[in-house]
Protein backbone atom coordinates (compact mmCIF):
# COMPACT_ATOMS: atom_id res chain seq x y z
CA UNK A 1 0.00 0.00 0.00
CA UNK A 2 1.08 3.42 -0.39
CA UNK A 3 1.37 6.13 2.47
CA UNK A 4 1.97 9.76 2.69
CA UNK A 5 2.50 11.55 5.05
CA UNK A 6 4.71 14.27 6.61
CA UNK A 7 8.28 14.22 8.33
CA UNK A 8 10.03 17.30 9.87
CA UNK A 9 8.18 19.45 7.19
CA UNK A 10 8.44 17.27 4.30
CA UNK A 11 6.08 15.41 2.20
CA UNK A 12 7.28 11.94 1.32
CA UNK A 13 5.07 8.95 -0.04
CA UNK A 14 6.27 5.28 0.14
CA UNK A 15 4.99 1.86 -0.86
CA UNK A 16 5.05 -0.03 2.46
CA UNK A 17 3.85 -3.29 3.81
CA UNK A 18 0.19 -2.56 6.22
CA UNK A 19 2.21 -4.29 9.25
CA UNK A 20 5.15 -1.98 8.93
CA UNK A 21 5.98 0.06 11.97
CA UNK A 22 6.83 3.55 11.95
CA UNK A 23 10.37 3.49 13.81
CA UNK A 24 11.46 1.29 11.06
CA UNK A 25 9.61 3.21 7.96
CA UNK A 26 11.57 6.21 9.83
CA UNK A 27 14.91 3.93 9.66
CA UNK A 28 14.50 1.68 7.08
CA UNK A 29 12.73 3.91 4.44
CA UNK A 30 13.51 7.70 5.10
CA UNK A 31 16.88 6.78 6.45
CA UNK A 32 16.46 9.13 9.63
CA UNK A 33 18.35 6.86 11.90
CA UNK A 34 17.86 9.32 14.71
CA UNK A 35 14.82 7.78 16.18
CA UNK A 36 16.17 4.27 18.39
CA UNK A 37 15.03 1.10 17.98
CA UNK A 38 14.91 -0.53 21.52
CA UNK A 39 12.67 -2.66 23.73
CA UNK A 40 9.52 -3.11 20.32
CA UNK A 41 7.12 -3.40 23.53
CA UNK A 42 6.50 -0.04 24.25
CA UNK A 43 8.66 -0.06 27.29
CA UNK A 44 11.45 1.80 26.45
CA UNK A 45 10.67 4.77 24.85
CA UNK A 46 13.86 5.14 22.78
CA UNK A 47 11.69 5.12 19.67
CA UNK A 48 9.82 8.25 20.96
CA UNK A 49 8.39 10.93 17.99
CA UNK A 50 5.46 13.08 17.62
CA UNK A 51 2.74 12.18 15.98
CA UNK A 52 1.05 15.91 15.04
CA UNK A 53 2.32 17.27 17.76
CA UNK A 54 2.32 14.60 20.96
CA UNK A 55 4.96 12.68 21.69
CA UNK A 56 4.20 8.70 21.06
CA UNK A 57 6.05 5.44 20.48
CA UNK A 58 6.96 5.05 16.58
CA UNK A 59 7.29 1.01 17.67
CA UNK A 60 3.72 0.54 18.23
CA UNK A 61 1.79 2.75 15.75
CA UNK A 62 1.94 1.30 11.99
CA UNK A 63 3.42 3.32 9.60
CA UNK A 64 -0.28 2.93 7.75
CA UNK A 65 -1.74 4.98 10.97
CA UNK A 66 0.99 8.03 10.42
CA UNK A 67 -0.43 8.51 6.64
CA UNK A 68 -1.78 11.74 6.34
CA UNK A 69 -0.57 13.04 9.87
CA UNK A 70 2.43 15.17 10.54
CA UNK A 71 5.40 13.31 11.92
CA UNK A 72 8.29 14.95 13.89
CA UNK A 73 11.85 13.29 14.78
CA UNK A 74 14.61 14.17 16.45
CA UNK A 75 16.62 15.45 13.34
CA UNK A 76 13.77 17.98 13.16
CA UNK A 77 14.61 20.13 16.45
CA UNK A 78 17.49 21.38 14.67
CA UNK A 79 16.02 24.85 13.16
CA UNK A 80 18.40 26.56 10.31
CA UNK A 81 21.81 25.14 11.56
CA UNK A 82 21.20 25.90 15.08
CA UNK A 83 20.10 23.40 17.73
CA UNK A 84 16.98 23.43 19.59
CA UNK A 85 17.59 24.95 23.27
CA UNK A 86 16.84 21.37 24.84
CA UNK A 87 19.24 19.82 22.60
CA UNK A 88 21.88 22.55 24.10
CA UNK A 89 20.18 21.64 27.66
CA UNK A 90 21.64 18.11 27.13
CA UNK A 91 24.83 18.88 25.92
CA UNK A 92 25.54 21.66 29.08
CA UNK A 93 24.36 19.25 31.89
CA UNK A 94 25.68 15.87 30.56
CA UNK A 95 22.14 14.60 30.09
CA UNK A 96 23.40 11.75 28.56
CA UNK A 97 26.15 9.11 28.45
CA UNK A 98 25.62 6.66 26.03
CA UNK A 99 23.15 8.26 23.94
CA UNK A 100 20.95 5.82 22.99
CA UNK A 101 17.95 6.67 24.76
CA UNK A 102 18.10 10.57 23.98
CA UNK A 103 16.47 11.21 20.68
CA UNK A 104 13.29 9.84 22.40
CA UNK A 105 14.25 11.73 25.63
CA UNK A 106 14.66 15.00 23.74
CA UNK A 107 11.50 14.50 21.48
CA UNK A 108 9.22 14.21 25.06
CA UNK A 109 11.07 17.02 26.63
CA UNK A 110 10.51 19.42 23.81
CA UNK A 111 6.99 18.53 23.66
CA UNK A 112 6.88 19.34 27.55
CA UNK A 113 8.38 22.59 27.56
CA UNK A 114 5.80 23.31 24.59
CA UNK A 115 2.89 23.00 27.05
CA UNK A 116 4.49 23.84 29.95
CA UNK A 117 7.26 26.25 29.83
CA UNK A 118 8.20 25.76 33.40
CA UNK A 119 8.27 22.47 34.57
CA UNK A 120 8.61 21.43 38.58
CA UNK A 121 11.25 18.79 38.78
CA UNK A 122 8.15 15.85 39.73
CA UNK A 123 6.32 17.36 36.25
CA UNK A 124 9.93 16.67 34.45
CA UNK A 125 9.96 13.59 35.65
CA UNK A 126 6.72 12.18 35.31
CA UNK A 127 6.69 13.33 31.58
CA UNK A 128 10.14 10.69 31.23
CA UNK A 129 8.26 8.03 32.84
CA UNK A 130 7.97 6.46 29.92
CA UNK A 131 11.83 6.18 29.08
CA UNK A 132 14.54 4.83 30.11
CA UNK A 133 18.10 5.48 30.36
CA UNK A 134 20.12 3.09 31.94
CA UNK A 135 23.15 5.37 31.90
CA UNK A 136 22.21 8.69 34.34
CA UNK A 137 20.04 8.02 36.69
CA UNK A 138 17.89 10.82 35.39
CA UNK A 139 19.23 12.90 37.55
CA UNK A 140 21.20 15.22 34.43
CA UNK A 141 18.44 14.67 32.26
CA UNK A 142 15.93 16.32 34.47
CA UNK A 143 18.81 19.39 35.06
CA UNK A 144 19.12 19.51 31.19
CA UNK A 145 15.34 20.11 30.45
CA UNK A 146 15.57 22.78 33.54
CA UNK A 147 18.10 24.44 31.63
CA UNK A 148 16.25 24.81 28.79
CA UNK A 149 13.20 25.61 30.25
CA UNK A 150 15.54 28.80 31.74
CA UNK A 151 17.18 29.37 28.65
CA UNK A 152 14.11 30.02 26.88
CA UNK A 153 12.71 32.16 29.70
CA UNK A 154 15.36 34.50 29.11
CA UNK A 155 16.57 33.93 33.16
CA UNK A 156 19.67 32.59 32.94
CA UNK A 157 22.82 34.68 33.30
CA UNK A 158 25.83 35.12 30.59
CA UNK A 159 27.88 33.33 33.34
CA UNK A 160 25.96 30.41 33.13
CA UNK A 161 25.83 30.17 29.75
CA UNK A 162 29.11 28.50 28.95
CA UNK A 163 30.53 27.06 26.10
CA UNK A 164 29.28 23.10 25.26
CA UNK A 165 31.91 20.61 27.24
CA UNK B 1 12.49 -7.71 16.10
CA UNK B 2 9.02 -8.36 16.31
CA UNK B 3 6.55 -7.40 13.75
CA UNK B 4 2.75 -8.34 13.51
CA UNK B 5 2.36 -10.85 10.69
CA UNK B 6 0.99 -9.97 7.37
CA UNK B 7 -2.30 -8.59 7.02
CA UNK B 8 -4.65 -5.76 5.09
CA UNK B 9 -5.01 -2.36 6.60
CA UNK B 10 -7.90 -0.48 5.91
CA UNK B 11 -9.01 2.75 7.48
CA UNK B 12 -12.94 4.02 8.31
CA UNK B 13 -13.93 7.21 7.77
CA UNK B 14 -17.09 7.43 10.29
CA UNK B 15 -19.16 4.64 12.66
CA UNK B 16 -20.96 3.12 10.01
CA UNK B 17 -18.08 2.86 7.43
CA UNK B 18 -16.17 0.57 10.37
CA UNK B 19 -19.09 -1.53 11.15
CA UNK B 20 -19.89 -2.12 7.01
CA UNK B 21 -16.59 -2.73 6.88
CA UNK B 22 -16.22 -4.59 9.39
CA UNK B 23 -19.75 -6.49 8.25
CA UNK B 24 -18.14 -7.46 5.10
CA UNK B 25 -14.34 -8.40 6.26
CA UNK B 26 -16.01 -10.65 8.80
CA UNK B 27 -14.12 -12.68 12.03
CA UNK B 28 -10.60 -12.14 10.52
CA UNK B 29 -11.05 -8.21 10.83
CA UNK B 30 -10.06 -6.57 13.61
CA UNK B 31 -10.76 -2.35 14.83
CA UNK B 32 -7.83 -1.26 16.07
CA UNK B 33 -7.47 2.33 18.17
CA UNK B 34 -4.64 3.16 20.06
CA UNK B 35 -3.37 -0.10 18.95
CA UNK B 36 -1.04 -0.50 22.36
CA UNK B 37 -2.40 -3.58 23.06
CA UNK B 38 -3.41 -5.05 20.35
CA UNK B 39 -0.40 -4.57 18.01
CA UNK B 40 2.39 -6.17 20.49
CA UNK B 41 -0.31 -9.00 20.70
CA UNK B 42 -0.05 -9.34 17.15
CA UNK B 43 3.78 -8.96 17.43
CA UNK B 44 4.28 -11.67 19.91
CA UNK B 45 1.53 -13.63 17.27
CA UNK B 46 -0.62 -14.32 20.36
CA UNK B 47 -3.65 -12.35 17.93
CA UNK B 48 -3.62 -12.52 14.06
CA UNK B 49 -6.33 -11.03 11.88
CA UNK B 50 -6.09 -10.84 8.00
CA UNK B 51 -7.90 -7.06 8.32
CA UNK B 52 -7.01 -4.34 10.62
CA UNK B 53 -9.75 -1.56 10.18
CA UNK B 54 -8.05 1.99 11.93
CA UNK B 55 -10.17 3.83 13.74
CA UNK B 56 -7.76 6.95 14.74
CA UNK B 57 -10.05 8.83 11.99
CA UNK B 58 -13.10 8.80 14.26
CA UNK B 59 -11.13 10.55 16.91
CA UNK B 60 -13.55 13.76 16.19
CA UNK B 61 -17.07 11.73 16.32
CA UNK B 62 -16.08 9.42 19.19
CA UNK B 63 -13.68 11.45 20.99
CA UNK B 64 -15.63 14.00 23.67
CA UNK B 65 -16.23 13.73 27.37
CA UNK B 66 -20.10 14.98 27.36
CA UNK B 67 -21.62 16.15 31.14
CA UNK B 68 -25.51 15.52 31.21
CA UNK B 69 -27.78 16.07 34.65
CA UNK B 70 -27.95 12.63 35.02
CA UNK B 71 -25.50 11.46 33.29
CA UNK B 72 -22.10 11.69 31.85
CA UNK B 73 -20.93 10.03 28.15
CA UNK B 74 -17.44 9.18 27.42
CA UNK B 75 -16.78 8.91 23.69
CA UNK B 76 -15.08 5.05 22.71
CA UNK B 77 -11.90 7.14 20.95
CA UNK B 78 -11.44 9.04 23.87
CA UNK B 79 -7.45 9.22 24.93
CA UNK B 80 -6.25 8.02 28.60
CA UNK B 81 -4.54 11.90 28.28
CA UNK B 82 -8.19 13.56 27.73
CA UNK B 83 -9.62 11.65 30.35
CA UNK B 84 -6.65 12.40 32.80
CA UNK B 85 -6.79 16.06 31.67
CA UNK B 86 -10.58 16.98 31.80
CA UNK B 87 -11.63 19.20 34.25
CA UNK B 88 -15.21 17.91 34.39
CA UNK B 89 -14.13 14.63 35.75
CA UNK B 90 -12.00 15.85 37.63
CA UNK B 91 -14.59 17.21 39.59
CA UNK B 92 -17.26 14.99 39.05
CA UNK B 93 -15.86 11.39 39.06
CA UNK B 94 -11.88 11.79 40.51
CA UNK B 95 -11.34 8.12 39.98
CA UNK B 96 -10.66 8.66 36.44
CA UNK B 97 -7.59 10.99 37.06
CA UNK B 98 -6.57 9.29 40.20
CA UNK B 99 -6.47 5.71 37.59
CA UNK B 100 -5.24 7.74 34.77
CA UNK B 101 -1.93 9.40 36.36
CA UNK B 102 -1.06 5.47 36.68
CA UNK B 103 -2.09 3.42 33.50
CA UNK B 104 1.01 3.32 31.57
CA UNK B 105 3.13 6.17 31.02
CA UNK B 106 2.67 9.89 28.95
CA UNK B 107 3.30 8.74 25.78
CA UNK B 108 1.07 5.05 25.68
CA UNK B 109 -1.64 7.76 27.20
CA UNK B 110 -1.40 10.30 23.72
CA UNK B 111 -2.19 6.92 21.95
CA UNK B 112 -4.86 4.57 23.70
CA UNK B 113 -8.27 5.14 24.56
CA UNK B 114 -11.09 4.04 26.47
CA UNK B 115 -12.98 1.82 23.70
CA UNK B 116 -9.65 0.02 23.08
CA UNK B 117 -8.83 -0.46 27.00
CA UNK B 118 -12.56 -2.42 27.62
CA UNK B 119 -11.99 -4.08 24.43
CA UNK B 120 -9.06 -5.85 25.50
CA UNK B 121 -10.68 -6.81 28.40
CA UNK B 122 -7.25 -7.49 29.95
CA UNK B 123 -8.17 -8.58 33.85
CA UNK B 124 -5.50 -6.37 35.15
CA UNK B 125 -6.81 -3.71 32.89
CA UNK B 126 -7.84 -0.26 35.52
CA UNK B 127 -10.34 1.47 33.47
CA UNK B 128 -12.66 -1.56 33.68
CA UNK B 129 -11.70 -1.71 37.36
CA UNK B 130 -13.29 2.36 37.28
CA UNK B 131 -16.16 1.43 34.36
CA UNK B 132 -17.55 -0.98 36.88
CA UNK B 133 -17.03 1.18 40.16
CA UNK B 134 -18.85 4.21 38.27
CA UNK B 135 -21.61 1.88 36.83
CA UNK B 136 -20.92 2.63 33.66
CA UNK B 137 -22.75 1.03 30.85
CA UNK B 138 -21.45 0.34 27.11
CA UNK B 139 -23.11 1.19 23.89
CA UNK B 140 -22.28 -1.29 21.10
CA UNK B 141 -23.52 0.07 17.85
CA UNK B 142 -24.12 -2.65 15.36
CA UNK B 143 -25.65 -2.96 11.51
CA UNK B 144 -29.27 -3.00 13.34
CA UNK B 145 -28.64 -0.01 15.42
CA UNK B 146 -27.57 0.58 19.28
CA UNK B 147 -27.49 -1.85 22.41
CA UNK B 148 -26.63 -1.10 25.58
CA UNK B 149 -25.25 -3.57 27.89
CA UNK B 150 -23.33 -3.12 31.75
CA UNK B 151 -20.08 -3.53 32.47
CA UNK B 152 -21.16 -7.20 34.11
CA UNK B 153 -22.75 -7.96 30.94
CA UNK B 154 -19.97 -6.18 28.52
CA UNK B 155 -17.06 -8.02 30.10
CA UNK B 156 -17.73 -12.06 29.17
CA UNK B 157 -13.49 -13.14 30.78
CA UNK B 158 -10.47 -12.39 29.88
CA UNK B 159 -10.21 -10.57 26.25
CA UNK B 160 -13.55 -11.71 25.69
CA UNK B 161 -16.17 -9.10 25.58
CA UNK B 162 -20.14 -9.12 24.11
CA UNK B 163 -19.31 -6.88 21.40
CA UNK B 164 -19.34 -8.84 18.20
CA UNK B 165 -17.90 -9.57 14.98
CA UNK B 166 -19.77 -7.04 13.00
CA UNK B 167 -20.30 -4.22 16.23
CA UNK B 168 -18.17 -1.97 17.98
CA UNK B 169 -18.01 0.23 21.02
CA UNK B 170 -18.88 3.44 20.48
CA UNK B 171 -19.68 5.13 24.11
CA UNK B 172 -19.43 4.22 27.87
CA UNK B 173 -21.73 6.19 29.82
CA UNK B 174 -22.52 6.61 34.07
CA UNK B 175 -25.23 7.84 35.87
CA UNK B 176 -24.54 10.89 38.10
CA UNK B 177 -25.92 10.91 41.57
CA UNK B 178 -25.93 13.66 43.94
CA UNK B 179 -23.89 13.30 47.70
CA UNK B 180 -21.01 11.09 45.96
CA UNK B 181 -17.50 10.55 44.87
CA UNK B 182 -15.15 8.17 43.60
CA UNK B 183 -11.18 7.21 44.49
CA UNK B 184 -8.78 5.02 42.63
CA UNK B 185 -5.85 3.01 44.70
CA UNK B 186 -3.39 0.72 42.52
CA UNK B 187 -0.01 -0.80 43.82
CA UNK B 188 2.89 -1.72 40.61
CA UNK B 189 5.89 -3.09 41.09
CA UNK B 190 7.23 0.34 39.13
CA UNK B 191 6.35 3.00 37.02
CA UNK B 192 3.23 2.44 34.32
CA UNK B 193 3.38 -1.07 35.17
CA UNK B 194 0.04 -2.96 35.14
CA UNK B 195 -1.26 -3.07 38.89
CA UNK B 196 -0.58 -5.50 41.21
CA UNK B 197 -3.73 -5.22 42.54
CA UNK B 198 -5.66 -2.14 42.34
CA UNK B 199 -8.79 -0.64 43.46
CA UNK B 200 -11.94 1.77 42.62
CA UNK B 201 -14.71 2.86 44.70
CA UNK B 202 -17.93 5.12 44.12
CA UNK B 203 -19.52 6.17 47.11
CA UNK B 204 -22.81 8.18 47.88
CA UNK B 205 -23.51 9.22 51.72
CA UNK B 206 -26.59 11.08 52.45
CA UNK B 207 -27.50 11.88 56.17
CA UNK B 208 -25.10 10.16 57.87
CA UNK B 209 -25.39 7.09 56.09
CA UNK B 210 -23.75 5.52 53.18
CA UNK B 211 -26.72 4.90 50.18
CA UNK B 212 -24.96 3.02 47.51
CA UNK B 213 -20.87 2.04 47.20
CA UNK B 214 -19.70 0.46 44.33
CA UNK B 215 -16.27 -1.37 44.21
CA UNK B 216 -14.35 -2.29 40.84
CA UNK B 217 -11.61 -4.87 41.61
CA UNK B 218 -8.48 -5.11 38.89
CA UNK B 219 -6.16 -8.12 38.82
CA UNK B 220 -7.27 -10.47 41.40
CA UNK B 221 -9.00 -12.88 38.74
CA UNK B 222 -9.87 -13.73 35.30
CA UNK B 223 -13.52 -12.78 36.22
CA UNK B 224 -13.64 -10.76 39.33
CA UNK B 225 -14.42 -7.38 38.35
CA UNK B 226 -17.14 -6.01 40.86
CA UNK B 227 -18.22 -7.12 44.03
CA UNK B 228 -21.67 -7.05 44.85
CA UNK B 229 -21.68 -8.66 48.08
CA UNK B 230 -19.62 -5.55 49.53
CA UNK B 231 -22.49 -2.53 48.24
CA UNK B 232 -25.15 -5.11 49.77
CA UNK B 233 -22.54 -4.63 53.57
CA UNK B 234 -22.54 -1.09 53.06
CA UNK B 235 -25.81 0.14 52.45
CA UNK B 236 -27.76 2.26 55.21
CA UNK B 237 -24.58 2.43 57.16
CA UNK B 238 -22.45 5.00 58.92
CA UNK B 239 -19.05 5.06 57.59
CA UNK B 240 -16.37 4.40 60.14
CA UNK B 241 -12.96 2.49 59.71
CA UNK B 242 -14.80 -0.97 60.84
CA UNK B 243 -16.81 -0.48 58.20
CA UNK B 244 -13.98 -0.10 55.53
CA UNK B 245 -12.20 -3.14 56.72
CA UNK B 246 -15.50 -5.30 56.86
CA UNK B 247 -15.62 -3.85 53.47
CA UNK B 248 -11.69 -5.05 52.95
CA UNK B 249 -12.61 -7.82 54.34
CA UNK B 250 -14.98 -9.12 51.92
CA UNK B 251 -12.85 -8.18 48.74
CA UNK B 252 -10.15 -10.41 49.99
CA UNK B 253 -12.89 -13.29 50.47
CA UNK B 254 -14.30 -12.94 46.87
CA UNK B 255 -11.58 -12.10 44.82
CA UNK B 256 -9.34 -15.13 43.24
CA UNK B 257 -6.15 -13.89 42.78
CA UNK B 258 -3.57 -16.39 41.42
CA UNK B 259 0.24 -16.28 42.55
CA UNK B 260 2.44 -15.10 39.61
CA UNK B 261 5.49 -12.59 39.41
CA UNK B 262 4.05 -9.85 40.62
CA UNK B 263 3.01 -11.25 43.75
CA UNK B 264 1.61 -14.69 45.90
CA UNK B 265 -2.20 -14.97 45.92
CA UNK B 266 -2.18 -14.06 49.91
CA UNK B 267 -0.44 -10.88 49.09
CA UNK B 268 -2.62 -10.06 46.82
CA UNK B 269 -5.43 -10.97 49.11
CA UNK B 270 -4.04 -8.63 51.20
CA UNK B 271 -3.97 -5.90 48.99
CA UNK B 272 -7.82 -6.17 47.73
CA UNK B 273 -8.36 -5.57 51.27
CA UNK B 274 -5.84 -2.64 51.63
CA UNK B 275 -6.86 -1.53 48.63
CA UNK B 276 -10.41 -1.81 49.05
CA UNK B 277 -10.02 -0.58 52.37
CA UNK B 278 -8.18 2.96 51.35
CA UNK B 279 -10.16 3.84 48.07
CA UNK B 280 -13.60 3.78 49.91
CA UNK B 281 -12.00 5.76 53.04
CA UNK B 282 -10.57 8.52 50.32
CA UNK B 283 -13.79 8.36 48.35
CA UNK B 284 -15.56 9.11 51.40
CA UNK B 285 -13.37 11.74 52.78
CA UNK B 286 -13.80 13.62 49.02
CA UNK B 287 -17.71 13.60 49.74
CA UNK B 288 -17.26 15.50 52.85
CA UNK B 289 -14.76 17.66 50.93
CA UNK B 290 -12.14 16.58 53.49
CA UNK B 291 -9.64 15.19 50.73
CA UNK B 292 -9.43 16.52 47.30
Amino acid sequence: MQVTMTVNGEQVTRDVEGRLLLVHFLRDHLALTGTHWGCDTSNCGACAVWLDGEPVKACTVLAAMAGGHEVRTVEGLEQFGELDSIQRGFMHCHGLQCGFCTPGMLMTARALLDRNPSPSEPEIREAISGQICRCTGYASIVRSVQWAAAEEAGTRTSADVGSPP
Amino acid sequence: MQVPAPFDYERATSVDDAIGLLARLGATARLVAGGHSLLPMMKLRLAHFEYLVDINDLHGELGYVKVEPTRIRIGAMTRHRELLESPELLSSFPIFHDAERVIADPLVRNRGTIGGALCQADPSEDLSAVCTAVDASCVIRGLDGERVVSMAEFYRGPYETAVGNAEMLTEVRFPVRPHGSSAYEKVGRRAGDWPVVSCGVAAWVEGGVITDARVGLAAVGPNTTGIPAISQALRGRAPSEDLYAEAGAIAAAYCAPVTDQRGSAAYKRHLAAELTRRALRRAVARIDGREV
